[in-house]
């Protein structure tokens, strides 16, 4: 395969009425990756991926697509993505192997490849029960998946998908994430979401888009370890809380503390430990040589959420 | 060029899946019948000279079609996409700004070439109940028949640019309806006073679409107004096309 990276793009600007609504944002994609767009609402997501997909020119900035210039080769870049857009707009008067055949044909393939690759593409999205009914008549999760299926229907090497799961019941969601993972295997996938357990389920690597601009560009796991480096443990003990406030403001690891009583007697303590070190085997070893009862003992995981806030709200006392 | 075909089979196909293109069709029936009845009847009083093709085109119920109808067939071109988001994706898909133009003029101009398809029924049962030694003048028909593909090509190139202005199909309607009356009465006004003689006289008279039609069905193919109609509707298809191209741009 082609080492050369599918999505190039460098200092990438585009202005509406004045505001940036992206601000010179670089990032590339490597084949075979599967990349989450997150961010607020108006972060500039769907600005970006209407450029890629070459809805939108911007103001200033370099694009490419498998190696085509967005601007000046929309042609070569259109017939190597899938695209859907926010919302998955489609012709709701057609049929479902109609619709996709129509597509497929003004993509570009002939007759007898459009109706193998149509065929594919119903089996494939799990449209085979539905694939003579009208489109408007179905359910959302079934018109998301035309909408796959139809971004998909050209073989494409790149998918763009802006806000795939917006709007789905969870079952719904679930089946669609399934189906973007199974993809994942076989494409090169863009997307973008801001639902959080989103990108952490599908994606293998996170570009965290606010006001216009990049904040973070990691895998899931090492934006994790980036945020946390203080750390931060749970325990529910049930003991006195002087001798509990007592330990906990005398032990010379032990950062900062808070003490909340909760039901059934027991406290429970969030403890923040000084350079790093892991207060857990120290808590329980205390525990049980004072005869307190332990019931829980953990660290605090960051979640994607805490991460989000956090680089997002640095961002603000930044300016 | 395949693209393109298959992308104006789909044009077309819309008109007749929804309830539009079955509505435009009747209600164009039911108007050319109360024409063709109005010219029997009016026969049947004196005799006149000119030809029943002529008559008919110069009758109202042409110019109601043409004025009301058209913007009616060419509301939804660009407007519907626009509204239900489709634009995207027919843009996004490898295909040319100017194929996208082209298709959905085509296949609206196909529409309407289909919706007046019954007007030559009406020349056949005409036919039928004439004597049999007096001949209909088939090249009179055609020649009428080309003025108002013609005629209709300026138009939906008009409702077009119409079209492609707003999101919403009734506003696109009425912007469409507005510049298929500001063509009608472009060439009226050379009838009123103050435009009688002078330049602005003459140039009224060469967008002068009744007399156009008139001449047509007398059977006078003029070059002028082929070139009239043509240039004027290439002008308002590539206002369209500079519009979707302007909106990539923002």
């Amino acid at each position: 395969m082609d080492e050369k990276p599918i999505i190039e793009v460098a200092n990438l600007t585009k202005r509406f009425s004045g505001r940036a609504a992206i601000n010179n944002i670089t990032f590339t994609v490597a084949r075979g990756e599967v990349v989450g767009l997150l961010g607020p609402n108006g972060a500039g997501k769907t600005t970006t991926m209407r450029i890629l997909s070459c809805y939108l020119m911007a103001n200033s900035g370099i694009a490419r697509i498998a190696g085509y210039d967005v601007f000046s080769q929309p042609y070569e870049v259109k017939r190597r993505i899938g695209y859907m857009p926010e919302n998955n707009p489609l012709h709701k008067d057609m049929r479902v192997r109609e619709y996709l055949k129509f597509r497929a044909r003004i993509k570009g393939l002939g007759w007898r490849e459009s109706r193998k690759r149509v065929d594919l593409m119903i089996e494939q999205c799990g449209l085979s029960e539905v694939s003579q009914r009208i489109i408007g008549q179905l359910s959302k999760g079934y018109q998301q998946r035309v909408g796959l299926a139809d971004a998909l229907v050209h073989n494409p090497e790149l998918i763009i998908l802006d806000e795939p799961t917006i709007g789905l019941d969870p079952n719904q969601i679930r089946s669609v994430r399934h189906l973007i993972k199974d993809l994942s295997e076989k494409h090169t996938i863009l997307l973008s979401t801001h639902n959080l357990t989103e990108v952490e389920m599908t994606c293998n690597r996170i570009l965290i888009l606010a006001e216009g601009k990049i904040l973070a560009a990691d895998t899931p796991d090492n934006l994790q370890k980036k945020i946390s480096g203080e750390r931060q443990i749970i325990a529910e003990i049930m003991a006195p809380i002087s001798q509990l406030k007592e330990y906990l403001e005398f032990n010379n690891l032990v950062e900062s503390f808070d003490v909340i009583p909760t039901d059934g007697g027991y406290m429970r303590c969030m403890i923040t430990s000084k350079n790093s070190a892991d207060l857990r085997q120290i808590i329980y070893e205390k525990a049980a040589a004072s005869g307190w009862k332990l019931r829980e003992l953990t660290r605090k995981r960051y979640t994607l959420e805490d991460i989000f806030v956090k680089i997002t709200k640095k961002e603000k006392e930044e300016e | 060029m395949r693209t393109c075909l298959i992308l104006l089979r789909r044009e077309l196909g819309s008109y007749f899946v929804s309830w539009t293109g079955y509505i435009v069709i009747s209600v164009v029936l039911f108007l050319i019948g109360l024409g063709f009845v109005g010219l029997i009847e009016s026969l049947n009083v004196e005799p006149i000279t000119s030809s029943v093709v002529e008559l008919f085109f110069e009758s109202y119920n042409f110019w109601l079609i043409l004025v009301l109808v058209v913007p009616l067939i060419t509301m939804r071109i660009f407007a519907r996409d626009k509204s239900s988001g489709t634009i995207e994706t027919l843009i996004t898909t490898p295909i040319t700004d100017v194929q996208i133009v082209a298709a959905k003029f085509f296949g609206a101009l196909a529409f309407y070439a289909i919706m007046w398809l019954p007007l030559l029924l009406c020349i056949f049962v005409v036919q039928y109940y004439m004597p049999a030694d007096i001949k209909m003048d088939y090249g009179k028909i055609l020649s009428a028949y080309l003025g108002v593909i013609l005629i209709g090509v300026l138009f939906i190139a008009a409702g077009c640019f119409a079209s492609v202005l707003s999101k919403n199909q009734i506003s696109a309607a009425i912007i469409g309806l507005a510049f298929a009356v500001f063509l009608f009465t472009l060439g009226y006004l050379s009838y009123s006073a103050p435009f009688q003689n002078g330049v602005i006289s003459e140039i009224l008279s060469y967008m002068n679409l009744i007399e156009h039609i008139r001449d047509f069905a007398r059977g006078v193919i003029d070059t002028r107004p082929v070139v009239f109609y043509i240039s004027s509707a290439a002008l308002f298809l590539n206002f369209t096309l500079r519009t979707i191209q302007n909106h990539q741009w923002r």
